[in-house]
């Protein structure tokens, strides 16, 4: 059975200036795959991402994002994926209610949609307690699993996952990835992006960015055998070094 | 539609929930409204002044009964010689000094005329105009009595140059700008701040890679601004009515519409500020040295544009607050119809177009 892409990116480059921050990048993601997008501050992956989540437009090359192309289907795309920043991106002075309601809102979901999603999620996350508790007072790690929730609201095809983990407890950052995990079982492609590379070891597969290019792609243990090294760490500091 | 409301829902509670932007909003229009209508008026009261009367004759004692049944002054000393008066000032114990001269009645009845000294302490030089206008009046007013009886006009003459004041209630001259202030920041800064906010936080990101639209999100953004603009509009009309008795001659309805064309046009400035602006301090730094500053400057509103060098009166035709306190001082002080004010407002209206169109130009360069 041949797999399903639902991300096919071909050439893609970004230029601003005479600065070339994506350099020609190619590459597929099938459907329900963990992709890990790896790479050191500054390589472009953050750029990237932003040309497949519609956000900013290529300056040459085609990519395709849930079959919708990124020059002329940019608002289509946006109503297929899910996206998470690094920086938490909830409304402190909301609760946690009226966050699920916002976002909801904001993706076209029907009130009784909203109604039944937030209590499925809240009770999933074990939240009823503090349900109409301002976000801004709960612990970071349950914003964070809140913040994907709230990503996941609208079933989007595709998840993107910028630094999802960054400043959280090594406890948190494993149930964030048994999310992540289930997420992917129920057919959600989760694109992820890290400097954590003991995360990159749970990706299906990883790519790692090096000054704008694509400098490897496969799965961990192929990467590993090809670098002849222990762990997604040394193969990182093998391509970073040149 | 549905996810506009919601949009704007969300907004409210943003609003609501901030205890800074709540007094910026509310606290801060009454409180700017009393402090100009009240402190920052040219009128006094009670002011503390001593008399040197070196004829204690009749008159004298007629005139000083006056000053010290008058609201604005109180007598707290009478002066023996000459040598106390820099005394008292260097006390600080009096605003000013009232100095009548020897044989002020003979004077004024063989001569026609006679001397008040009006000294003044200048450190307050507010005050000590003020002073002398009221002085200065008091002693015009007597005047007049005796001449209704008298057969040759007698003549009392305040050694101070001041001419009576007519529109001395300057309350009516400030209410206008104060107004204009509020809403210009009350418009510009807290939607410049408010849409930086989300760019710190993040969460315009999330907003940008929603199905939103990015014009729907800033138009959300905007809305609950012109509401509690146009209520802080009300508020401040009422309280200038209600409290400093200011008439609004024309018609109320010409000024809402104005103040809407006012408040729109200083939210797309906002707007502005907040696509060059990254971080909510950045926003209200620019709110404040680039707005504020050059609306109580060269607006007109504290100093009088005419009086101001030419390059200074050419850049105040660019600011938007000078067409609009022209417009409000028109309305209400005048009572003038749009027939008076529809060039002002037809320079307002192109303003608005010009920053609106830009703020949507400089918004989807940065999405880029």
């Amino acid at each position: 059975m041949k797999k399903e892409n639902v991300i096919e990116v071909k050439n893609l480059s970004k230029v601003f200036g005479d600065f070339t921050a994506v350099n020609q990048i190619s590459f597929e993601v099938g459907k329900g795959e963990i992709f890990g997008f790896l790479g050191a501050n500054g390589a472009g992956k953050t750029t990237a991402m932003k040309m497949l989540i519609g956000i900013s437009n290529p300056s040459s090359g085609q990519a395709k994002v849930a079959g919708f192309d990124v020059y002329k289907n940019a608002e289509d795309i946006k109503k297929n994926i899910g996206y998470m920043s690094q920086k938490f991106a909830l409304y402190d002075d909301l609760t946690v209610k009226e966050n699920i309601t916002f976002f909801g809102g904001i993706y076209g979901l029907s009130r009784t949609e909203i109604k039944e999603k937030a209590e499925v999620l809240i009770h999933e996350l074990g939240l009823q307690e503090v349900a109409k508790e301002l976000v801004g007072s709960l612990p970071l790690g349950w914003k964070q699993k809140l913040s994907f929730s709230v990503a996941l609201l609208h079933a989007p095809k595709i998840i993107f996952l910028d630094e999802p983990t960054g400043g959280v407890d090594p406890i948190t950052r494993r149930q964030f990835w048994e999310m992540i995990y289930k997420t992917a079982n129920t057919g959600t492609t989760v694109f992820v992006t890290t400097h954590y590379m003991d995360e990159a070891e749970y990706c299906d597969r990883v790519s790692i960015m090096v000054d704008g290019r694509i400098e490897a792609l496969d799965t961990p243990k192929k990467l590993k055998d090809q670098f002849n090294v222990k762990s997604m760490n040394d193969v990182f500091l093998k391509l970073a070094r040149g | 539609m549905k996810k506009f409301i919601g949009f704007v829902k969300k907004e409210f509670y943003h609003i609501f929930r901030d205890k800074r932007s709540l007094f910026i909003l509310f606290g801060m229009p009454i409180a700017q409204i009393m402090l100009f209508g009240f402190a920052i008026t040219n009128e006094i009261n009670n002011v503390d002044i001593a008399i040197l009367d070196q004829s204690k004759d009749a008159t004298t004692q007629e005139l000083i009964n006056k000053i010290s049944v008058s609201k604005h002054f109180s007598i707290q000393q009478f002066l023996a010689n000459e040598k106390e008066i820099e005394n008292v000032f260097q006390k600080g114990k009096v605003k000013a000094v009232l100095v009548f001269e020897k044989d002020f009645s003979k004077k004024l009845t063989t001569a026609s005329n006679a001397t008040v000294q009006i000294i003044a302490d200048a450190t307050d030089p507010n005050t000590a105009n003020t002073i002398n206008n009221f002085v200065g009046s008091i002693l015009q007013k007597y005047q007049q009595e005796l001449n209704t009886t008298a057969k040759i006009p007698y003549q009392i003459i305040p050694e101070t140059r001041m001419v009576y004041n007519q529109e001395l209630k300057s309350v009516f001259m400030f209410v206008p700008g104060v107004m204009t202030i509020i809403l210009m920041l009350v418009s510009a800064m807290m939607t410049s701040i408010s849409i930086t906010k989300e760019k710190e936080l993040g969460t315009m990101e999330i907003l940008l890679v929603s199905p939103l639209k990015p014009a729907l999100v800033i138009v959300g953004k905007v809305v609950p601004y012109i509401l509690l603009s146009v209520i802080n509009a009300f508020v401040i009309i009422l309280l200038s009515i209600f409290i400093f008795k200011m008439p609004v001659q024309g018609s109320f309805f010409l000024l809402g519409l104005e103040s809407v064309l006012f408040i729109v046009s200083s939210l797309a400035l906002g707007i502005l500020i907040s696509t060059v602006s990254n971080t909510q301090q950045t926003a209200m730094m620019i709110s404040l040295m680039g707005l504020m500053l050059p609306v109580i400057l060269l607006s007109g509103f504290i100093f009088p544009i005419t009086s101001m060098p030419l390059p200074l009166q050419v850049i105040s035709n660019i600011i938007p607050a000078k067409w609009f306190i022209i417009i409000v001082k028109g309305i209400m002080l005048k009572g003038v119809g749009i027939a008076y004010v529809w060039k002002e407002t037809l320079i307002l209206l192109g303003m608005t177009l010009f920053f609106m169109g830009l703020s949507i130009k400089k918004y989807k360069i940065r999405l880029e």
